[in-house]
């Protein structure tokens, strides 16, 4: 019983991990890479969610939906790159922030003014829906293992590319020197396009995927954003391995403190990111 | 600090005696506006000395807002009759000491991280507020009177009357803003503003710029904790809300929209937001869509902010001028 009720509470730690991965993977590149804050990557994962509630209606499959709604998010990146991140390069910190913090106001609107207030959900489908028996009266469902999964099929992917393949050479090169890689004549404009829209599709599918388990309503990227900034901090800005440790961590941590200490679990995640950056002020993993 | 023009100071002249006359004449409810404006220029202000002139950019400077704010409802609020001589103090000692403790981890790290560790730090005392049930959780709190402003036993103003607390409250925004002015062209100004030039160079004549960060740090804070004041004192209200990020977010949009590092900036800044969010509800249901566009205009088209429009357009009626004598 004890043991069962805290491997629950692990996977459930380690499925919530890997979701803050997706998210906070983009958005440790696009500060890594691009020296861009984006605080509006938290609209893309509300978006994604949407998305994918929205064409699972049209189309009554969920798979259908995340089909159809991948490209949808990926060309909303690409736009929104072109139209005001390419402008911000060249540009301090603050008017990134002062600029993203536009673009979640015009996202969040946006959401209310094509859906609505109200809060909604999507179905499990039903391939999905059974769950397992660990004891007899404790169950774990099938649809969280099968989202750890594809998060863990789509992190061996994002290492494959990024470590094998010449893109994700551009792009660690990126990471490390930017003048340097632009002088051996990479493309940086059009490698941060890439970047960009890649990321944006991570963070929107990992609001597709969490669909079924998380309710959606308005503002819920606001939630993810502010948690996956926690998780890029702590992991150390660009590095992808960085972002993945303090996924874990923040992940199982913020699980177990919510059926510990309800009444202190936010806190419990930025105690930690506070007690990690006076311990390291880089974060874990410096970016490389 | 940046010496003031005359056209500006003679701007902000006309505009201090707008405000003083306004109310004589004007309907309650843009007397009432006009309080928030005030409030939130205050807030500004602060946030400039900070991020126009320190060079530290905090998304966390809401935390003081509401501490300031609960400072007056957790300890007066439930009182029917309290001294502001007592109430005042409590919320300026308790922000300055969330100051001290948020900055004195903040300023170790710099750019990024020192963004996204206020912003934490910030939100740790958000969800404090918003889970325990000692201070009225996510309900807020309501604060059942106004402070007495006594000299002994005389009366000196009564602050339930809505123009007294107007005049109170524009009182304190020009002391803040002189306040503000004096220290920037003391040389802990001078130093201040060095550091957000060069660090390596100030500390290279010997500087302790860590402190003076520090100190930076603690006085906008604590001027934040007296604008939460004030809006705790007019509103009889608090809500965790006032601590959260969206706080901040907001009030960095009003500095960088008015104008960074010119302190009057935050002022136009603040009338132009509240006015702006007063004025389009009234044209569509969706309006945040039409704010989010002109503040991604503001960025695109007028970086400096729009106090930098004042420098243009008094430039061009001043160079006709001189081409007109020199002709």
């Amino acid at each position: 019983m004890e043991f069962s009720f805290y491997l629950i509470q692990l996977l459930n730690g380690i499925q919530y991990g890997f979701l803050l991965f997706l998210v906070a993977s983009g958005l440790t590149l696009v500060f890594g890479i691009m020296d861009v804050i984006n605080l509006a990557h938290g609209s893309f994962y509300m978006i994604g969610a949407y998305l994918a509630f929205w064409l699972t209606g049209i189309f009554g499959s969920l798979f259908l939906g995340i089909v159809l709604a991948i490209p949808l998010a990926v060309a909303l990146g690409f736009v929104v790159e072109r139209l005001a991140i390419a402008y911000l390069y060249k540009k301090g910190h603050l008017h990134q922030v002062l600029l993203t913090y536009a673009l979640i106001l015009i996202f969040d609107e946006a959401q209310r003014f094509l859906w609505g207030n109200d809060s909604h959900g999507v179905d499990i489908p039903a391939a999905l829906s059974g769950s397992i028996t660990l004891t007899d009266i404790q169950v774990y469902p099938v649809y969280r293992l099968f989202v750890s999964f594809v998060c863990i099929v789509i992190g061996v992917g994002m290492f494959y590319v990024i470590q094998k393949t010449k893109l994700g050479m551009t792009i660690r090169a990126g990471a490390s020197n930017r003048q340097m890689t632009q002088a051996l004549g990479i493309n940086i404009e059009r490698l941060f396009t890439i970047v960009f829209s890649l990321g944006v599709g991570l963070a929107a599918f990992a609001g597709m995927i969490a669909a079924p388990i998380d309710s959606l309503y308005p503002g819920m990227g606001d939630n993810i954003l502010i948690i996956s900034l926690v998780v890029v901090v702590i992991g150390g800005i660009g590095s992808i391995k960085g972002a993945f440790v303090g996924a874990m961590i923040i992940g199982v941590s913020s699980i177990f403190g919510k059926t510990l200490f309800p009444s202190m679990a936010s806190i419990v995640v930025y105690a930690m990111m506070a007690g990690i950056l006076i311990w390291k002020p880089q974060g874990l993993f410096k970016s490389a | 600090m940046q010496k003031i023009t005359k056209p500006v100071q003679l701007f902000l002249l006309i505009a201090l005696g707008f405000a003083l006359w306004f109310p004589s004449v004007g309907d309650e409810f843009y007397v009432e506006l006009l309080i928030n404006i005030m409030i939130i220029a205050i807030f500004a202000m602060s946030l400039d000395l900070l991020v126009g002139y320190t060079g530290l950019v905090s998304l966390g400077h809401a935390a003081f807002f509401g501490i300031g704010a609960y400072g007056l409802g957790i300890f007066f609020g439930e009182m029917n009759q309290y001294s502001i001589w007592a109430a005042l103090p409590v919320s300026l000692i308790l922000t300055a000491l969330a100051a001290v403790v948020i900055g004195w981890i903040s300023i170790r790290t710099s750019g990024i991280y020192f963004i996204m560790l206020t912003l934490a730090l910030a939100q740790m005392f958000y969800y404090y507020f918003f889970e325990s049930k000692l201070y009225g959780g996510d309900d807020g709190m309501f604060i059942s009177t106004k402070p007495d402003v006594n000299f002994g036993s005389i009366q000196l103003l009564d602050l339930g009357n809505e123009h007294t607390f107007y005049y109170f409250t524009l009182g304190i925004l020009v002391v803040v803003f002189l306040f503000l002015v004096m220290i920037l062209r003391a040389p802990f100004g001078q130093v201040i503003t060095g550091i957000c030039a060069n660090e390596q160079r100030v500390r290279s004549l010997g500087y302790a710029t860590q402190r003076y960060k520090l100190a930076s740090f603690v006085i906008a804070g604590t001027l934040a904790g007296l604008a939460g004041f004030l809006e705790a004192a007019h509103t009889g209200f608090i809500t965790p809300s006032y601590l959260g990020w969206h706080e901040s977010g907001n009030i960095l949009v009003v500095v960088i929209l008015g104008g960074l590092g010119t302190l009057y900036g935050p002022i136009i800044g603040a009338v132009a937001l509240v006015l702006l969010e007063d004025f389009l509800p009234d044209i569509t249901e969706h309006w945040k869509i039409v704010l989010g566009m002109i503040i991604v205009c503001v960025v695109l088209f007028l970086p400096n902010g729009i106090s930098s429009l004042s420098g243009k357009i008094f430039r061009i009626p001043s160079q006709i001028m001189k081409t007109i004598l020199r002709g």
